[in-house]
């Protein structure tokens, strides 16, 4: 039942990829919340927070994603919930994400000098209007690139999700290659089609690196 | 009552004893200035007056408010001192005029046409007006530090404390800063300033502060206190300053 690599094939692998695409923005989007939280728990929090924050982000780190997508993948039926493969992979990649952004815009927020908590203190600023005038404006402009950059490894990392069965990008690489057994040219699309999606972000990420540390000498 | 009293201050940092005991008044309209050797807790006493820095016993009350009360609105008090500090501090993502008008607009509320005048006239006495629209980084040393105090006088404040403003700048701009506190004196705010600029001490000072080893060790009119020592340790600050 073998067929030819063709036309059809192609379109099958771009709607895999609509679905990486989808499950990236679903995981930096979301991601991006809670990473904003945690990075501000774990940095400007009451101390039991901070722990909470910092094990959050240890756990994370610290295990395979693969292991949490099965976690997820099988725990939510072992718990009783019906949900679908997207919904599973979706929260794991969330709290993949959530971890890791929390982490970077921690160390973007602590780079702000504390002179700068000092002379907006001193204005007689509150604690939430020195973070929203003065401390994140600045902290933003240093977590931009390592932002856009970490966007890349979402994308790729989405493509652990085809083992648990959810058919993205590499999981229809997966089913066209079973039904052309073409694997090399058929991975070799896949390939490009990952490339094509992460290779702007890295650009983009470089631009923005030089762009703004132009902008700011210091 | 003094617009500033300070009873029997007392501050550690770990076991480090900063200000032992230090007790000062500041009146209304007047200029004191504090020396003394790095270490000897000048900047801490200046910052512990807006409560940037808490004490451990004693108190502070500035225009009738107990700094360290908890009960205390720090906002509140913050709006009435106003402090600029060494290294400037101007926000660097704002231009001048966003760094003035950020806290009229935030703290006081200000509308935009009053926030504009405020922030105008709080340049026009830096001599500054033009550089309204500049960001932090296109400005001299000199020049951020003049942005730096408009931007405490925009809260309107009943004085201002002066933590150093001169010591990192380059010696040909030290002069545009004196300046603008000499201007300032002369309107008769009151100041509270640490420095190692004596010949400003003397002009300016209506009272220079020695401080050694975290107390007052000596006080007086600036002639006197420069020109007659009663202490060995003044006598020996003095020399190695001038």
């Amino acid at each position: 039942m073998l067929r030819e690599l063709g036309v059809d094939d192609f379109i099958l692998l771009l709607t895999g990829a609509q679905w990486t695409i989808l499950l990236s923005l679903v995981a930096f989007v979301g991601g991006g919340l809670i990473g904003l939280f945690t990075a501000i728990a774990r940095s400007l929090g009451p101390l039991p927070l901070r722990w909470l924050a910092a094990g959050y982000i240890q756990v994370v780190q610290g295990t395979p994603l693969l292991g949490q997508l099965f976690l997820f993948y099988y725990g939510f039926s072992i718990f009783g919930f019906d949900v679908s493969a997207f919904i599973a992979v979706s929260t794991a990649m969330i709290l993949f994400s959530g971890a890791f952004l929390g982490d970077i815009w921690r160390g973007c927020i602590e780079s702000v000098p504390e002179t700068q908590w000092e002379a907006s203190e001193a204005l007689g600023l509150s604690f939430t209007e020195q973070l929203r005038y003065v401390i994140l404006p600045q902290a933003v402009q240093v977590a931009i690139p390592p932002t856009v950059g970490f966007m890349a490894q979402i994308v790729k990392n989405t493509s652990l999700a085809a083992l648990v069965g959810f058919v993205d990008l590499l999981r229809m690489g997966q089913l066209v290659t079973a039904a052309t057994f073409e694997p090399f040219a058929v991975y070799m699309i896949v390939a490009l089609m990952y490339f094509s999606l992460c290779y702007p972000l890295s650009v983009w990420s470089y631009h923005l690196e030089r762009k703004l540390n132009v902008a700011d000498p210091n | 009552m003094s617009l500033i009293q300070i009873n029997n201050a007392v501050k550690k940092f770990g076991s480090l004893e900063v200000l032992k005991g230090v007790s000062l008044e500041i009146d209304e309209g007047e200029i004191v200035v504090i020396i003394g050797r790095s270490g000897s807790g000048k900047s801490t006493l200046l910052r512990c007056i807006n409560g940037l820095e808490k004490v451990q016993s004693g108190d502070i009350w500035v225009n009738g408010i107990n700094v360290n009360s908890p009960k205390t609105d720090l906002r509140r008090l913050r709006q009435q001192i106003g402090i600029v500090f060494q290294s400037y501090n101007l926000f660097p993502h704002l231009t001048v005029g966003q760094n003035i008008m950020l806290a009229p607009r935030v703290v006081q509320k200000a509308s935009n046409a009053e926030n504009l005048k405020l922030a105008k006239d709080a340049l026009a006495r830096v001599q500054m007006e033009e550089k309204i629209d500049a960001y932090p980084r296109q400005l001299s040393g000199g020049q951020q530090q003049r942005v730096a105090i408009a931007r405490s006088l925009a809260m309107k404040p009943k004085m201002m404390l002066f933590d150093e403003i001169t010591s990192a700048l380059d010696p040909e701009l030290i002069g545009e800063v004196l300046k603008v506190l000499e201007n300032l004196a002369h309107e008769g705010m009151t100041m509270a300033l640490v420095t190692h600029e004596m010949g400003f001490a003397r002009r300016v000072a209506n009272r220079v502060i020695f401080m050694h080893e975290g107390k007052i060790w000596e006080t007086g009119q600036p002639d006197k206190l420069f020109d007659s020592p009663k202490t060995s340790e003044l006598a020996s600050f003095i020399n190695s300053v001038l």
